[in-house]
């Protein structure tokens, strides 16, 4: 998050014929036959170059920015969705249920990474012009909206059957009998109860969310150049594993490091909450 | 097996039938309102001139409403006449001829990850809090925080390409060679099963511990059948349900799509392949069938999971539409 603070140079900027002091020696960046440094270990180019002599430390950082916003935003963008969705559900049964119900499985039936690599490839040429709308095509906004659209089923479901407990409670009819109109009922009776729900499914819906950005970015339908994410970073370091490994296996392992501590972040919360419940994660 | 079960089974063909054409339609609507260029002006190639794009235009129906279009592009897709755009080939054709390739990854890989998931499962559940237990509930973690491409990558590059010790990648036909078929699928097959045996073994694990406590196998115990026998005829035999549920509903999505980063790491050549190549040349009718496929695969099981669940329970038939 603090990327700019720390970094000597820009996740963009290239350093392709510059040279650096390793072991008292001055070394290129990118050497005759265009492979990258390795790890210096030192504060320029600590963990080496890539295939550009652009700073892997400092796109690591940069691009973690991108993957850990991405992650949260969509996150975010999932709950208020699933929650609007699962409480009108809920709350309305019925038609309105019935409705929902079948909308979620359309969105159950898509193909995930069909959709998202085929609604990244196509945005990402053209950009999106909604009305007075426009969102550029390399813009980050893109991956965010497919990805929480994608999960919102995952939310809406369990929502929905909380809601329809929690509206024949005591406290939903004492507020109806005092004259409260629906719509205060649903925000200010019934969806403080399902805080315990949505804190439970935070941590692993940002852990998939992560997780599908960057497929998304490796198919090449995430995240777009000259932008940089873990998941575009791995698919760079794949490229050329043969002849620089580093390139793929630091983002990646720092993805792994990352998620592996929010799933057991997401444990503890659900140990402590909902002792009971079972969650699913599922790419 | 009722009249009511007969009734249940209906509604959710048809159900599935809806959501399909759903599906069918807003990819289609999304294909043509974003702007991918003009498939005409592409097919015509380098040099265009204004007759030959027309003449393309009239012969594919692009100047039609986009109604009509969708309805063509349907009924082609349903009797096999579906032409790419791009590479002019029939997209019918392309998805068989990459589909066993996909069902050899994903059957096998859903062997792997079943046989491992209950034996880690079951080992963690007798073993419970032991060192050991806990060892495997870490790795369980850290399996399900890979992400796929990343370890079939790593895997590839080292065991593949450093060590020698299997195939980087491609595919062998089985009848060419049964040995050489087997041994280039086994990393594709591990690489994609990590994960489910990562969240499979635990949820076994945890239902076994539970069945452990219920009075049926504290009885069984009592009459003194072998430890062995309790736990496979009576603890094993209940735990399996959920499992088995979850592989319906993840075996589908795998053959839907989910299995297009391993296919791509290791080039299978298997239908998510294909996918993966029709979209980034905005191929419609390619994109049409693939999604299609895929969608009709999740679907499809989807709709047996549940209806095996109604069979096995019939309150779920009275309450209609079960939620998830």
């Amino acid at each position: 998050m603090w990327a700019n603070e720390v970094a000597h140079t820009t996740p963009e900027a290239n350093h392709l014929t510059d040279k650096i002091e390793v072991d008292g020696r001055p070394t290129d960046v990118i050497d005759e036959l265009g492979k990258p440094i390795g790890p210096t270990w030192s504060s320029r180019f600590f963990l080496g170059a890539d295939g550009n002599g652009r700073d892997i430390m400092v796109r690591l950082l940069y691009g973690g920015r991108n993957s850990l916003l991405i992650g949260l935003l969509a996150s975010l963008g999932t709950i208020v969705l699933g929650l609007l969705i699962g409480l009108l559900a809920g709350y309305y049964r019925g038609r309105v249920d019935a409705f929902v119900g079948w909308l979620l499985d359309v969105i159950w039936a898509f193909p995930v990474i069909l959709l998202g690599v085929a609604l990244g490839t196509a945005l990402a040429v053209g950009g999106l012009e909604l009305g007075p709308l426009t969102i550029e095509g390399d813009s980050l906004t893109i991956p965010i909206l497919i990805i929480a659209i994608v999960y919102i089923p995952y939310l809406a479901r369990p929502v929905r059957g909380r809601v329809l407990a929690l509206r024949e409670r005591e406290f939903v009819e004492a507020a109806r009998a005092q004259g409260m109109g629906s719509a205060r009922i649903v925000f200010s009776e019934i969806m403080p109860n399902l805080l315990s729900t949505v804190a439970v499914m935070l941590p692993l819906l940002v852990v998939n969310a992560i997780l599908l950005e960057a497929a998304l970015s490796f198919l090449g339908a995430g995240v777009q150049a000259p932008n940089a994410s873990w998941g575009t970073m791995i698919a760079e370091g794949v490229e050329r594993i043969i002849s620089a490994p580093h390139l793929a296996i630091v983002p990646g392992a720092m993805l792994v490091a990352t998620v592996l501590s929010l799933a057991v972040f997401g444990e503890g919360v659900r140990k402590v909450l909902d002792p009971k419940a079972e969650v699913r994660i599922e790419h | 097996m009722g009249s009511g079960m007969a009734r249940f089974v209906v509604r959710r063909l048809v159900s599935m039938a809806l959501v399909l054409f759903a599906v069918s339609a807003i990819v289609f609507a999304i294909f043509n309102v974003i702007p991918g260029g003009d498939p005409a002006v592409r097919m015509a190639g380098k040099i265009p001139t204004e007759t030959q794009v027309e003449a393309i235009r009239e012969e594919w129906g692009f100047d039609e409403p986009v109604y009509v279009q969708y309805a063509k592009t349907m009924e082609k897709l349903f009797s096999g006449d579906l032409i790419s755009y791009y590479t002019q080939l029939n997209v019918t054709d392309e998805i068989l001829n990459g589909a066993p390739r996909t069902f050899a990854l994903a059957i096998g890989a859903s062997i792997v990850w079943m046989a491992f998931a209950i034996a880690l499962g079951l080992y963690g559940a007798i073993r419970q809090g032991a060192m050991s237990d806990r060892l495997l509930n870490a790795l369980a973690l850290v399996g399900i925080s890979m992400p796929v491409f990343w370890l079939g990558a790593m895997l590839s590059h080292y065991l593949g390409t450093e060590l020698g010790l299997f195939p980087s990648g491609g595919y062998v036909e089985f009848l060419d060679s049964p040995s050489e078929w087997l041994w280039h699928l086994v990393l594709p097959w591990f690489t994609l099963a990590v994960l489910f045996i990562g969240i499979y073994s635990r949820v076994l694990r945890a239902d076994v511990i539970e069945t452990m406590g219920e009075d049926y196998v504290r009885a069984a115990r009592a009459k003194g059948l072998s430890e062995r026998r309790v736990m496979v005829r009576h603890v094993l035999r209940n735990s399996l349900i959920p499992i088995v549920t979850l592989w319906g509903l993840d075996f589908g999505a795998v053959l839907g799509g989910g299995a297009i980063l391993t296919e791509q790491v290791f080039s299978l050549q298997g239908v998510g392949q294909y996918a993966a190549d029709a979209i980034g040349q905005s191929d419609v009718p390619a994109v049409m069938g693939v999604v299609m496929y895929g969608a009709f695969f999740i679907v499809v099981f989807n709709a047996l999971v549940d209806i095996a669940y109604a069979a096995l329970d019939p309150r779920i038939r009275l309450e209609g539409r079960a939620g998830k």
